[in-house]
């Protein structure tokens, strides 16, 4: 009887908020958004675990003995995918902002464009 | 909005959403008190259905296949975006670089053996994905990621082969264009879109599992082309700069 991994997902997610809400750098930013993210897969991969289950993977064991739930596993990778496309994006946007205003600071852009 | 605004109206806000986290947290079902369905039917369907030892890849290529594909699309679409951005028509490409070597020889030998090693269990990854753990979209991301190391320890010269468009995005088009169009067979031969039309073969042997062998490798290629495809873009934008400074040394 733990809640402790759902702490853990809540706090990685705002320790992430907090970082992309105080970034000086687009990069920085990314990061932190990659951060926030990670804390759906540690959310997800929580959810789906089964006391003393294994993986979902049948190599040499019954079918059917106690194993994770592979929905929420294959969930992930797809958060994984898109944390990846997103992050590739972001970088893309922030090396454009970089070559237009000569600053990776989200504020500066900001006066720039006001 | 300032810098000092900002910072007020955050502290409030981070600890509103952090309470109703809590509040969510506090409703669901303790760790590890699992209460099903769907991971339970599947742990014991999935085997002796599809014959894949891997459930989470038999639930990706093909429980819920559909979905992948639009994953891959996204991943496809990045790529796309990514290109479209950083693309400056203007800049000559074809530059002749000057070779650049990493000055600690011990560095550049591991990195060689670590190009060769990581290819392998990419390769390995995807190849087995459907039986072992692994699959497509990690053995792509580590095969990618051994070549880009190819990048870290040679030189430009050395990479440039992995950086060739004309070669590449044909590749990234058969990955995610064969995901559609194993879909598409299934169509046309008259069932449900994604179907397992193919022959299951024995368990836990390369030639099992139908149609997520395929679609196994068809995301595999995606992948790695994918991951290539960014990451010689960035190069393109992002390191050509540099050059001087770099021939310099």
């Amino acid at each position: 009887m733990s809640y402790l991994p759902y702490a853990v997902a809540a706090w990685i997610c705002l320790v992430g908020i907090a970082g992309i809400a105080t970034s000086k750098n687009l990069i920085h930013l990314a990061v932190c958004l990659t951060i926030t993210q990670s804390s759906s897969y540690v959310l997800l991969l929580s959810v789906g675990y089964v006391k003393h289950g294994k993986a979902p993977i049948f190599v040499g064991r019954k079918v059917g003995s106690t194993a994770a739930d592979p929905v929420v596993q294959a969930l992930t990778l797809t958060d994984v995918v898109v944390s990846v496309a997103v992050i590739a994006l972001i970088l893309a946007l922030a090396l454009d902002a970089h070559r237009l205003s000569g600053t990776v600071d989200p504020d500066g852009i900001a006066d720039m464009s006001g | 909005m300032s810098r000092r605004i900002r910072m007020l109206v955050l502290g409030p806000a981070l600890a509103g959403f952090g309470a109703l986290f809590a509040w969510a947290i506090a409703g669901l079902p303790a760790f590890g008190d699992y209460r099903g369905p769907y991971g339970f039917v599947l742990n014991r369907v999935v085997v002796p259905m599809r014959h894949t030892t891997n459930v989470v890849m038999g639930t990706t290529f093909d429980v819920r296949g559909v979905d992948t594909m639009g994953e891959e699309f996204i991943l496809y679409a990045a790529v796309v975006g990514v290109t479209l951005l950083l693309r400056d028509e203007t800049r000559s490409r074809q530059a002749e670089r000057r070779t650049r070597r990493l000055p600690n020889e011990t560095v550049r030998l591991v990195g060689v053996v670590m190009v060769g090693a990581g290819l392998l269990v990419g390769l390995w990854l995807m190849a087995f994905g459907y039986i072992t753990p692994g699959g497509g979209f990690q053995g792509g991301v580590l095969a990618a990621g051994a070549i880009l190391l190819l990048y870290v320890v040679g030189s430009h010269r050395d990479f440039r082969p992995f950086r060739n468009e004309h070669f590449l995005d044909p590749l990234e088009g058969v990955g995610a264009g064969g995901y559609a169009i194993v879909g598409l067979a299934a169509l046309l031969s008259g069932t449900a879109f994604l179907t397992n039309l193919f022959g299951l073969g024995r368990t836990g042997t390369l030639l099992s599992s139908g149609s997520i062998a395929i679609l196994n490798w068809a995301s595999a290629i995606a992948v790695t082309c994918a991951m290539l495809l960014l990451f010689a873009e960035f190069l393109e934008t992002y390191v050509v700069p540099l050059e001087p400074e770099d021939a310099g040394s």
